[in-house]
């Protein structure tokens, strides 16, 4: 602890979020989407995985130490397996959300233990309809209506506000592009979305208030690309951007 | 499983022959439960249209005496299920004590309640199934009555070894030889019990609870019942059985002071 | 019965009215052990084909002559991502002790999801089979009561059937019959899949007869032999009936079929 009160460790823990390529995250009556913007390390590697499916029922988007989130992942797979045995049952958001939260604040507490270099964003559905939930490596955690973080967050946050009326009505197709042109807003000035550089993640329920649900698919390359080319620039209507612009 | 809790848990006669007298251990140390002790009787449960009809009678027997008149072997769960239950008092106190401790968990997500009927029963099915793998049985077995994660009427089994199973109708002890006779006649399959009345159920069971009180000799004609839909569940504790005709019993030969 | 009387030593416990003289060993107080297994009925089977594999088995639960349910599967689709198993590639049966049976598949499923998860693809017959052989060695001295078939399609696509027995020991099979009826059974597939006992006629003398030249049967004749075996054996088993559930595995996915049984 530092003399002005903060946790320095879990500040550069939120340090090493901030690092972290961006990813949004939004909610409608219907469905909730993960959309993150990958990163390749070099010319020559391969790009990160930022998306990762944990359940039929939910997924999580990572900005920052991705072995970090490798971890919670496995964990959170465990915790909704494990539910599924018990009471067979889909493991409820918030419990899952807030027991990856306990974990992450007792690493802050405790000598020798280091806080996770990582923010999550988890987005599923359960019987109370579509969620999304925000981690951060103090252990906080809090549902969002819509949400970014990592690297210029900022600007996609930004966009989510200006529309944040818009979403609830969303369905599936128009959330995902809600969520890309968020991507697109916090892009570094000469980048553009493209196939390789996108993951898109979604989950819902059938309809509105049914307990049937379109399990949590992950879309990467090529399936992405019919989504990258409808915001594409150009593509968007005039008005589209005009309304972004007002 | 037979009528008799104290058979419960046991290797069948007809299967392996007698038990062998000399495998009985002399004291050992950390004895576990090896019988039951208080046992209660029979549970029936029906199916219908929407919802599930589940009874037991108010009886707690130490074994042929008639020793506790009054207990309730139905107990509902958050509002949305019934748990009825056979066999060990004891442990049927243990599993309320066990539930009642959930319930509470379950109760402080924010989203409330969400453990249903079905969840309740797989739930149960774990911890005697648990308990039975460090051979140290709940001498008990219960019945599940509520709704599924859809919505529709749920009903199963689970038991002190672990055994599951669902069905239109189910009975526990002598109940799954006198009254699922009965029951299975009015609902043979799902498709039948989809199509009862609750009016047609309630009567269903109340007439099996009746054969029961005729026949079983650790059987109480002061019941509990429970019916469990959506609107949450109407549970009667001091039931009394109705239109007893004992006409048959003098028809009874061969017992007794009778001999022709 | 008598013997089940007699866990109760008479002055000291609760008792039922006849026939219980106590049964003592030598010397002392005694009691009854627990016994932590029970027998639910119920037959399985499985066949292996050129590209397809059919595992099924009766629904029928029983304890003693008591029939808990006539709807309880003992074929289970294993590995799915799912709750719905859509997609999985792998058939679990398991007949004898049903929540070993149970405990059993949940375990091996759980194994076979975590191995998707990690490895982003199905897990082989091949390596599920070996898995399941050491889950069931792993309780060697406290077994899973049940025969266990298992299966899938191989990595050319061909059919396959894995057999255990309760401790783990397991081999590749055409097919095989398990549970209440299979004594009854397995002697048909003998005769009706591998064609044993069966001669050309008139293709020589005495045990130098011909035997009929093995071909692998096709998937709707298959169909039709697990029915005539199953239908069969509710005539003569009294633990075997009420339906009939067949899970069909091609490359195409998991077909599931149901046709009612005799329910006497």
């Amino acid at each position: 602890m530092s003399l002005y009160g903060n946790l320095i460790l879990a500040s550069y823990a939120s340090e090493a979020v901030k690092q972290g390529s961006v990813v949004v995250g939004i909610v409608s009556k219907t469905h909730a989407v993960l959309v993150a913007l990958k990163r390749n390390a070099e010319e020559l590697s391969s790009y990160q995985k930022k998306v990762i499916a944990i359940d039929e029922h939910l997924g999580l988007a990572l900005a920052g130490l991705a072995s970090d989130a490798r971890v919670l992942s496995n964990f959170m797979k465990q915790q909704s397996l494990s539910s599924r045995l018990t009471y067979g049952r889909a493991i409820p958001l918030e419990r899952l959300v807030s027991s990856i939260g306990d974990r992450a604040q007792t690493n802050t507490q405790h000598y020798g233990k280091r806080p996770y270099g990582v923010g999550l964003l988890v987005a599923g559905v359960d019987e109370t309809g579509p969620h999304l939930f925000e981690f951060q490596p103090s252990g906080m955690t809090q549902e969002m209506v819509a949400c970014a973080i990592g690297a210029r967050s900022q600007m996609a946050r930004t966009y989510l506000e200006r529309n944040l009326e818009k979403f609830a009505d969303c369905g599936r197709e128009e959330l995902v592009k809600h969520g890309l042109r968020a991507l697109k807003e916090s892009l570094a000035q000469d980048k553009e979305l493209t196939v390789e550089n996108c993951s898109v993640g979604v989950v819902g329920v059938r309809a509105e208030g049914k307990t049937a649900i379109e399990a949590f698919k992950l879309y990467d390359g090529q399936e992405v690309k019919q989504w990258v080319e409808l915001v594409a620039e150009g593509a968007e209507g005039a008005e589209e951007s005009m309304e972004v612009d007002s | 499983m037979n009528h008799l809790p104290q058979a419960w848990g046991r290797p069948r006669d007809d299967v392996y022959g007698a038990y062998d007298a000399s495998y009985l251990q002399s004291n050992g140390p950390n004895q576990h439960t090896q019988s039951p002790v208080v046992t209660g009787t029979s549970v029936v449960a029906l199916k219908f249209k929407d919802g599930v009809v589940i009874a037991a009678d108010n009886l707690a027997s130490y074994g042929s005496l008639a020793r506790f008149t009054d207990v309730k072997r139905l107990r509902t769960f958050a509002d949305t299920s019934v748990v009825g239950f056979g066999g060990d008092v004891s442990d049927m106190q243990y599993l309320d004590r066990l539930l009642n401790s959930l319930d509470t968990e379950e109760a402080y997500g924010t989203s409330g309640h969400t453990l249903n009927a079905k969840n309740l029963h797989t739930y149960l099915a774990k911890v005697f199934y648990k308990r039975r793998s460090d051979f140290n049985p709940l001498w008990n077995q219960v019945l599940v009555a509520g709704l599924d994660g859809e919505g529709k009427p749920f009903l199963a089994s689970a038991d002190l070894l672990g055994t599951t199973f669902s069905s239109p109708s189910l009975a526990t002890g002598f109940g799954a030889h006198l009254a699922q006779p009965l029951l299975r006649k009015v609902a043979p399959d799902e498709e039948a019990a989809a199509h009862l009345s609750k009016e047609q159920a309630l009567e269903a069971v109340k007439e099996s609870m009746k054969v029961l009180f005729y026949r079983d000799a650790r059987s109480l004609d002061k019941y509990s019942i429970a019916v469990v839909t959506k609107a949450g569940i109407e549970l009667k504790e001091d039931e009394k059985l109705e239109k007893q005709s004992w006409a048959f019993a003098d028809q009874i030969r061969g017992y007794g002071t009778q001999v022709n | 019965m008598s013997a089940m009387f007699s866990q109760n030593p008479l002055m000291n416990g609760p008792n039922y009215s006849f026939n219980q003289a106590p049964s003592t060993a030598s010397g002392g107080h005694k009691q009854h052990g627990f016994y932590p297994y029970t027998d639910n009925g119920g037959s399985t089977l499985a066949i292996s084909g050129t590209d397809f594999t059919i595992v099924a088995g009766d629904t029928r639960s029983t304890s003693g002559y008591n029939i808990n349910t006539r709807y309880a599967p003992k074929v289970f689709k294993i590995g799915g991502t799912t709750d719905s198993q859509d997609d999985a590639t792998l058939v679990l049966s398991v007949v004898g002790f049903a929540a070993d049976g149970h405990a059993l598949k949940e375990r091996l499923d759980a194994i076979v999801k975590m191995y998707r998860y990690q490895h982003g693809k199905p897990m082989s017959v091949k390596a599920c089979a070996q898995r399941l052989s050491t889950i069931l060695y792993g309780k060697r001295f406290f077994p899973y009561y049940v025969t266990a078939i298992l299966g899938g399609l191989d990595e050319e696509g061909k059919g396959a059937v894995y057999s255990y027995d309760p401790v783990g020991s397991y081999e590749r099979e055409q097919c095989r019959a398990a549970g209440a009826a299979a004594s009854l059974i397995m002697p048909f597939l003998d005769n009706q899949v591998n064609f044993k006992n069966q001669y050309i006629p008139e293709s020589g003398a005495g045990h130098a007869l011909a035997e009929r030249e093995k071909i692998p049967l096709p998937r709707n004749e298959v169909e039709d032999l697990v029915k005539d075996a199953f239908d069969s054996a509710v005539e003569r088993h009294i633990e075997v009936g009420d339906g009939l559930l067949m899970m069909i595995i091609t490359k195409d996915g998991i077909e599931e079929v149901f046709k009612p049984l005799k329910k006497d």
